[in-house]
């Protein structure tokens, strides 16, 4: 299947758009000859020669500001014969052809400049690394030993301030430590948009300061804690925790959203201490949210299961060994004769959805699968395994710089999907891309991108998009939440269609594209294989060696659930599903509550867990190797971080119960997994048709407004839990309506507003902001879950009215 | 012997009312503005440059060629874009007290400057970044800008010649850094007024990214004088190199301390007799050519002309003329360390050799201050001030460590006294102060 041929089949597009050969000057750099491209800085020449010239303040990824003096380096030919009077600082200066460099290797001047702005940049710096964080891996330590001198000759006051200061509930700033690199604020302005920080005061007293009127709340904050250079900022939960020595490093993937970041996981005696942005220039360069940075206390809250479970004559849920409970999870499940229907979720690797993919085709005969626990639709269906099943790469992050215009729809990345609004933001600044969102309001994260917002309410989105004029040089990114609106894929595909754009699917979660891959939906096998092709079918039996594949197209979640409730479906397999994610989540719980029998994969106790027969523990991310596939379709492979033999992968369990039902899947491992998708390929025949479905008309009703919302990155979501500090980031829980909108229901603006349905209601207190009238946005997990609560979500019509109505 | 003052700039400060337009038009103030704006601005721009008029803020950078620079072809960077003439009132240098008087007296010939020289650059604005502190100043050129829009120079259509010109008079909040030329136009962005890197050079990408001249007052009050004498009227003043008449702050030990109009290429001992020679019973022991940035320089140097070249030679900066006299009473280590705390207190903070090093410099010099130096202090002073020239972000730090390297050079035996005695007991401040009530602080 695609997934294991990482260079097969790039889209045309992809060579198209290749950057074109780049000039090369040559430079002479401690008497080395070298060839860079034209606009490179000296500094990083240096480094090409093996001359690491030390810097502070220089960071690739930030613009030059030259502020340290650390790098200052004798130019002795500035490539025009002339040389430049003073050392010069090798990370404002772009190199010229002839140019000839001496680093402190080659020039005393370079050398004794770079040894004295040392010395003056520890004058007030405290000798305090045996407690602090960054000893060990501080850049001013380790470059205090190399380009430093042993003693001082400053022996009169140092300037000290009281510590620490909050620069946020996470982030924590001791400014005597502060070299003023202004790596965090320029991080904050230029790369998250978020310039709640500055630098402040003057001469000595200068510091990095808080605008006391707007706190501040970035989702990226994390990550100047990282790039500082000295240990002036640290996290609020790792300060004072650990000593970098006797931290293990790990590199894995973030398991947080669809970006498929790269991290570093950082563990002691077992237990993970911290988590850090990786380097991955392809993805997501050296930057994360906050969430995959500090939620990562999930896995070791007190609700982890341990032990399998089965419940007993008395109803209770009671210990087993592994082979008792798998053998009732067998027993069970065979009991239901095929009419079992299998929720895989959205936090799977790859590996483990082909697993379920295959234990339900190959052992519980059925099509019955789907990994969408939020609202769906079979024009979704039909447009993953049209436009993203066994593609890659279609559209990767490196694209969205090149691209005349990314259009934003049901999707809001600075919530969702963090490196790419990163990215994007990184392409509007830099390249001058134009973003468009398709979108009920202009965000904060629309505001960080310049963007232009095509204000449509919910459910209009087919329209929008039909009337865009794109270009072939435009991006469409399309978020999961237009599966709620009906027309809105097919209206996308048109769209691209139309253009010559590209089209790309955004998910939330880490699994779901993945998931997509494997084939965990109720139309589409592994490798892209459409259900309804019998000769997909027959290669896929054939791969798999059974005598046939299903050919009755499955059941979605939605019907899943409403069929167990009318007994239909009577067992139901379930990995990482929460209940109150799920479309209509009253239904579901009427569906688990008929079900005959329910088998839980979980890593913690959930609302399955309440009604489950059997609970089979597995291991968390971070117990486990795999590959989440990314929303570009790329592979992110991770190694097991903490490999806990007792730990066992969705892949064994499900091999546990397989062989139990006499019907083994033929591996038992993520490698082994690995080795039958490698060997299944992608499918090379037709592909399923792209899905044409006409916008149906809403139908207004009453006092009722359309619902938008999504989920906030920093919001009640499960994988937070455990995390304090870094909930206290979150942005406040607002409604966000327009002043008309809000008045014709009698809401005082800026007063408490209360949204409802036949379910329930939920109140919040209310924002002003340029929607639609008629439309309102509420956060779906912030502080009340509105699926759980309200039975409504994205597009959905509520009621409005002041919080006294 | 004949009058070596040549009042030009500095004509009508004595004449009662010489701040209002009235006064200023009746001895022919803006008939050089209606003179240039009959000229293309490229002709104007030449006439300046054969002036050989150099910036007056310090650097000596010939103003005419400052004003070349400018993209004026909508084809080249920055050519398409508006341009920006910003006139750097910051005034303060220790020591430097020309711009201001000279706004307080004839504001006028700085607006009439200002227009003009918009005109040549092609600018429709022009902005007067003034000193926070001087609100005097401020109201007065608000004042003269208000009577300039009145009669027509500034606004639209200046005088029926179809350009627009707009005056903006900024008052700055205050930073010694804001005199820097783009941390000024930082600070007048609204920003905090730190120094930009360069390239880009502000004649490309200056006030808001577009191509700026940023020129000092006295260099701009200067070009109606040219305007109205010619090229060849300004340059029969001065010396080979440096052209024009300059005012020279007089200050410190000296009976009549204020400003002199004169030449370049005028000695300091003529500027002394000028003014009424050392006060009574002192000799002059050093002082400073252009401010406390510019290393001080010693009685050797009294017959030294007091231009760019001559001061440059002598191992000094012509800077901004303002030459405080300091007599034999004088504590050259006290001396140096008030203008190093100042230094301290104005850094900006940006960069690491000059936060740091003005921090280190004012420590180590006031333990000499109090007899309390220790063996190798004044190497030690000697190879900070090293680590911080050329190796600062801006002049700041460079400035820092004039006053410092230059006293050691040439009084190097008194902070050896540092170790020993105080420089109170050596000099006691009573015997070097002009005003002897302001000593009880």
């Amino acid at each position: 299947m695609s997934i294991s041929t990482p260079d097969a089949g790039l889209p045309a597009e992809v060579a198209a758009n290749a950057e074109p050969p780049v000039e090369l000057l040559t430079l002479t750099i401690d008497d080395v000859e070298v060839s860079v491209p034209k606009g490179t800085l000296v500094i990083r020449a240096a480094e090409l020669v093996g001359t690491e010239i030390p810097r502070f303040c220089d960071h690739p990824l930030l613009d030059p500001v030259g502020a340290c003096r650390q790098c200052l380096v004798e130019i002795t030919d500035a490539g025009n014969g002339r040389g430049f009077p003073k050392p010069q600082a090798s990370c404002t200066i772009e190199v010229a052809a002839g140019m000839v460099v001496k680093t402190q290797v080659t020039s005393p001047v370079a050398e004794k400049a770079q040894r004295g702005n040392m010395e003056f940049l520890l004058i007030n710096h405290p000798l305090d690394c045996p407690v602090c964080d960054k000893g060990g891996e501080c850049p001013l330590q380790n470059q205090a030993m190399t380009h430093g001198q042993g003693e001082t000759r400053f022996i009169e006051t140092k300037r000290t301030f009281p510590k620490p200061i909050k620069v946020s509930e996470q982030v924590l700033l001791d400014r005597e430590r502060c070299v003023l690199c202004a790596r965090c604020t320029r991080f904050s302005e230029q790369i998250a948009g978020d310039p709640f920080i500055a630098l402040v005061e003057r001469g000595p007293q200068q510091q990095v300061g808080i605008f006391e009127e707007q706190p501040f709340h970035s989702y990226f904050s994390g990550n100047t804690i990282q790039i500082c250079p000295v240990g002036a900022l640290t996290s609020a939960d790792y300060r004072f925790r650990s000593r970098p020595f006797d931290l293990v490093s790990t590199p894995s993937i973030a398991e947080h959203d669809a970006s498929g970041s790269a991290i570093r996981v950082d563990h002691r005696r077992g237990k993970v201490m911290r988590r850090l942005a990786g380097d991955d220039p392809e993805v997501n360069e050296e930057w994360i949210t906050d969430k995959d940075r500090f939620a990562f206390a999930y896995a070791t809250q007190g609700d982890r299961i341990r032990t399998p479970l089965v419940r007993n004559a008395a109803g209770e849920l009671e210990p087993a060994s592994w082979p008792a409970a798998l053998a009732v999870a067998a027993r069970g499940l065979a009991a239901a004769d095929g009419q079992v229907g299998v929720l895989t979720g959205g936090r799977l690797t790859v590996q483990d959805a082909f697993a379920y993919s295959k234990f339900a085709r190959t052992v519980l005969r059925t099509n019955d699968i789907d990994f969408r626990a939020r609202a769906h639709s079979d024009e979704e269906a039909q447009f993953l395994a049209s436009h993203v099943a066994a593609t890659q790469l279609v559209v990767s992050f490196a694209d969205l710089e090149r691209a005349s215009t990314v259009v934003l729809v049901g999707l809001e990345p600075e919530d969702e999907a963090g490196s790419i609004f990163l990215r994007l933001r990184k392409a509007v600044r830099r390249h001058g891309v134009e973003v468009v969102a398709i979108a009920s309001h202009r965000t904060r994260g629309l505001a960080k991108l310049s963007g232009e917002l095509v204000r449509t309410a919910p459910g209009d989105e087919p329209a929008a998009l039909a009337a865009l004029q794109l270009d072939d040089r435009a991006i469409i990114l399309a978020g999961e939440r237009l599966a709620a609106v009906p027309g809105a894929f097919s209206a996308a595909v048109a769209a691209a269609g139309r253009s010559g754009a590209r089209l790309a699917w955004v998910p939330r979660r880490a699994g779901d594209r993945g998931a997509v891959e494997a084939g965990c939906l109720p139309t589409l096998l592994p490798g892209g294989r459409p259900v309804e092709d019998t000769e997909a079918r027959a290669d896929l039996a054939a791969a798999w060696g059974v005598e046939s594949i299903p050919g009755r197209t499955g059941r979605d979640t939605t019907a899943i659930l409403a069929d167990a409730a009318r007994g239909s479906v009577k067992a139901l397999l379930i990995a990482g599903v929460e209940i109150a994610d799920l479309p209509d989540p009253a239904g579901a719980r009427a569906g688990l509550a008929k079900a005959d029998f329910v088998v839980s994969l979980e890593v913690r106790e959930s609302e399955v867990t309440a009604v489950a027969d059997v609970v089979l523990p597995i291991a968390p991310t971070v117990e486990k190797p795999g590959t989440f596939v990314n929303w570009e379709g790329r592979l992110r492979t991770f190694g097991a971080v903490l490999p806990e033999p007792s730990s066992l992968t969705d892949i064994r369990v499900l091999a546990g119960i397989a062989e139990e039902m006499g019907r083994p899947l033929g591996f038992r491992t993520v490698a082994g997994a690995q080795d039958a998708m490698t060997e299944l390929g992608p499918w090379d025949g037709a592909r399923a048709a792209a899905p044409t479905v006409e916008p149906t008309t809403g139908t207004p009703g009453g006092r009722t407004v359309v619902l938008d919302s999504w989920r906030l990155l920093v919001d009640d979501g499960r994988g937070q839990d455990g995390q304090a500090q870094y909930k206290a980031t979150a942005r406040p829980a607002v409604l966000r309506a327009s002043e008309a909108t809000l008045k014709a229901f009698d809401v005082e603006p800026g007063g408490l507003a209360t949204i409802s349905t036949e379910a329930g209601s939920v109140t919040f207190p209310t924002q002003v902001a340029d929607l639609p009238d008629g439309v309102v946005w509420a956060p779906a997990n912030s502080g009340v879950s509105l699926r759980s609560v309200l039975g409504a979500g994205f597009g959905d019509r509520v009621a409005l009215s002041g919080a006294n109505a | 012997m004949t009058d070596p003052l040549t009042p030009v700039l500095s004509a009508d400060w004595g004449t009662d009312r010489a701040w209002t337009r009235e006064v200023y038009e009746s001895t022919g103030g803006y008939s050089a503005l209606r003179t240039a704006l009959r000229m293309a601005p490229d002709d104007l721009i030449t006439l300046v440059k054969d002036s050989g008029l150099r910036g007056r803020g310090g650097a000596g950078f010939p103003t005419g060629m400052k004003w070349s620079f400018i993209p004026q072809d909508a084809d080249t960077p920055g050519g398409g874009k508006p341009k920006y003439l910003v006139v750097n009132a910051d005034e303060s240098e220790p020591g430097t007290c020309k711009d201001m008087p000279l706004m307080m007296a004839t504001p006028h010939t700085l607006i009439e400057g200002a227009l003009i020289a918009a005109h040549a650059i092609r600018a429709e604005t022009a902005f007067i970044y003034v000193r926070g502190e001087v609100l005097h100043v401020v109201r007065r050129l608000r004042a003269a800008a208000r009577e300039a829009y009145e009669a027509g120079y500034a606004g639209k259509d200046v005088l029926g010649s179809g350009k627009d010109i707009d005056l903006v008079i900024h008052a700055g909040a205050g930073a010694y850094i804001c005199g820097e030329e783009t941390a000024l136009l930082d600070s007048l962005e609204g920003r905090r007024g730190q120094p930009r890197l360069r390239p880009p050079f502000p004649a490309v990408e200056g006030l808001y990214a577009c191509p700026t001249v940023v020129n000092n007052v006295e260099s701009i009050a200067s070009v109606p004088s040219i305007v109205r004498g010619g090229a060849d009227w300004f340059n029969a003043f001065g010396t080979e190199k440096s052209k024009g008449y300059v005012i020279y702050s007089l200050s410190g030990h000296v009976k009549r301390p204020g400003q002199y109009e004169a030449p370049l290429g005028i000695t300091l001992r003529e500027l002394i007799d000028l003014g009424g020679g050392m006060r009574e019973g002192s000799e002059l022991k050093f002082w400073t050519p252009g401010g406390s940035s510019t290393p001080l320089l010693t009685a050797e140097h009294l017959d030294m002309p007091l231009d760019y070249e001559s001061v440059g030679a002598a191992g000094s900066m012509l800077g901004t003329r303002a030459l405080q006299i300091f007599d034999q009473t004088t504590s050259v280590v006290r001396c140096v360390l008030r203008w190093t705390e100042f230094y301290k207190h104005e850094s900006c903070g940006k960069c690491t050799p000059c936060r740091e090093g003005t921090w280190w410099l004012v420590q180590t010099l006031k333990r000499l201050d109090d007899g309390q130096g220790r063996e190798g202090d004044i190497e030690l002073l000697l190879d900070l001030c090293d680590n911080i020239l050329g190796r600062s972000f801006c002049a700041l730090g460079d400035g820092a460590t004039s006053p410092i390297s230059s006293a050691i050079q040439h009084f190097r035996d008194e902070f050896e006294q540092g170790m020993h005695t105080p420089s109170s007991e050596l000099f006691p401040p009573a015997a070097s102060t002009l005003f002897p009530q302001e000593v009880s602080a």
